[in-house]
């Protein structure tokens, strides 16, 4: 048995406009809105590496949760867009939340790397002890790699968000998840050193658009749950027109779907955990009520988590 | 109704336009289908045609012209 036991995030300060950033690639904000749903993404400053972020969104994961780093049994951090190879940022991340000493994973997966942490958490929390699982990106530094393309550079914003796995006690009981790759896939959405996102979007959509709401329904249909009955879903905020499909899917209304794309665009393993704190903050778990978490990423790799508020 | 009538339909239907494609041209580059519209397709397709697209065919480029789709389908009959 896993809970969740508390959310954290962190956003930098400086806003960029879909206006800025559609005048990078020749596009208007109108077309930026329309085909994604983003207004605005974060950026963060050009001293900020993703350990930074990391360890901020942990800290105040930490802080609510009111612990500390030296209490915890292991950190992993999910990113697609760290600076170096090795080491990755899961070791200057935990050093830098005073977690030294404590085992740091990697989960270098980019989208679906947050929602693989917590259904790994929550079968390891028992034995190693609490387990911050962080999703942090500075997608920033990637999206100005030329030649820079239309259909990427609008799309994603830096950001970071944490979740605190215990075996005890906490805001809502994991009580499963599943977990799917296809390498066959693996070539339509690809970063490479030093070179600018490949993407091909209409594979991906297509793909995505299927595989979420299956790999939900799927994980519903285990414990009888229709998807009308969910109190909220939690799904990596990469498109907004992707999650109302998405919610379209399984019938139900896309407002249960929470959504802040509109404000950080897509920051990529860091978005549903980012968005999961922002909801916890203003809706939050109630008891007994199912809440779904749900990725997809490259790979491809996704999957969906299923909660129930304590 | 033909199958290649009924395909046109569904066509229009999913983009919203009354355009009639040529059997080989893009669906994409016309502006008919983009990366939204393409799900829209292929789940009006499989409920038309009584099909099932597995994951590992759900690849853009077999259903970009009515020609490739038409060859999708015999490749399934």
């Amino acid at each position: 048995m896993a809970f969740i036991k508390e959310f954290g995030c962190w956003l930098p300060i400086r806003a960029v406009t879909s206006e800025e950033a559609g005048s990078w690639v020749g596009a208007d904000s109108t077309w930026v809105k329309n085909v994604s749903g983003i207004e605005e993404r974060r950026f963060a400053t050009d001293e900020d590496m993703v350990a930074d972020l990391a360890a901020r969104a942990g800290n105040d994961c930490l802080q609510r949760a009111g612990m500390q780093g030296k209490d915890l049994g292991m950190v992993m951090v999910a990113s697609g867009s760290g600076e170096r190879t090795f080491p990755g940022p899961a070791c200057v991340a935990a050093q830098k939340m005073g977690a030294s000493g404590v085992p740091a994973l990697d989960l270098t997966m980019a989208s679906a790397g947050s929602l693989f942490g917590i259904s790994l958490a929550a079968r390891l929390a028992a034995q190693l002890g609490p387990i911050l699982v962080i999703g942090a990106e500075k997608m920033s530094r990637i999206v100005a790699r030329e030649p820079q393309e239309r259909g990427v550079a609008v799309l994603f914003g830096d950001g970071a968000g944490a979740c605190l796995i215990t075996a005890d006690s906490g805001k809502a009981e994991i009580v499963d998840s599943v977990l799917n790759t296809d390498g066959s896939f693996s070539e339509d959405l690809t970063l490479e050193c030093d070179r600018p996102i490949k993407m091909n979007g209409r594979s991906v959509i297509l793909q995505a658009s299927r595989k979420i709401p299956a790999a939900i329904r799927s994980l519903l249909e285990q414990y009888s749950i229709d998807p009308p009955d969910v109190l909220a879903f939690l799904m990596h905020q990469a498109n907004q027109n992707l999650i109302d499909r998405v919610a379209d899917a399984l019938g139900v209304p896309s407002a249960k779907f929470f959504s802040n794309i509109r404000k950080y665009g897509n920051t990529s393993s860091a978005s549903m955990l980012i968005a999961a704190a922002e909801w916890s903050r203003e809706f939050g778990f109630e008891p007994g009520e199912p809440v779904v978490f749900a990725a997809f990423g490259a790979g491809f790799n996704w999957g969906a988590l299923l909660a129930r508020g304590v | 109704m033909d199958r290649r009538a009924k395909l046109i339909e569904i066509i229009q239907k999913v983009s919203k336009q009354d355009t009639i494609p040529g059997p080989d041209e893009s669906l994409f580059e016309s502006g008919l289908l983009d990366s939204f519209g393409l799900p829209d397709l292929i789940s009006a397709m499989e409920k038309e045609f009584g099909i099932q697209v597995p994951d590992s065919d759900l690849n853009p480029r077999k259903f970009d012209t009515i020609e490739r789709i038409e060859e999708y389908l015999d490749s399934r009959n």
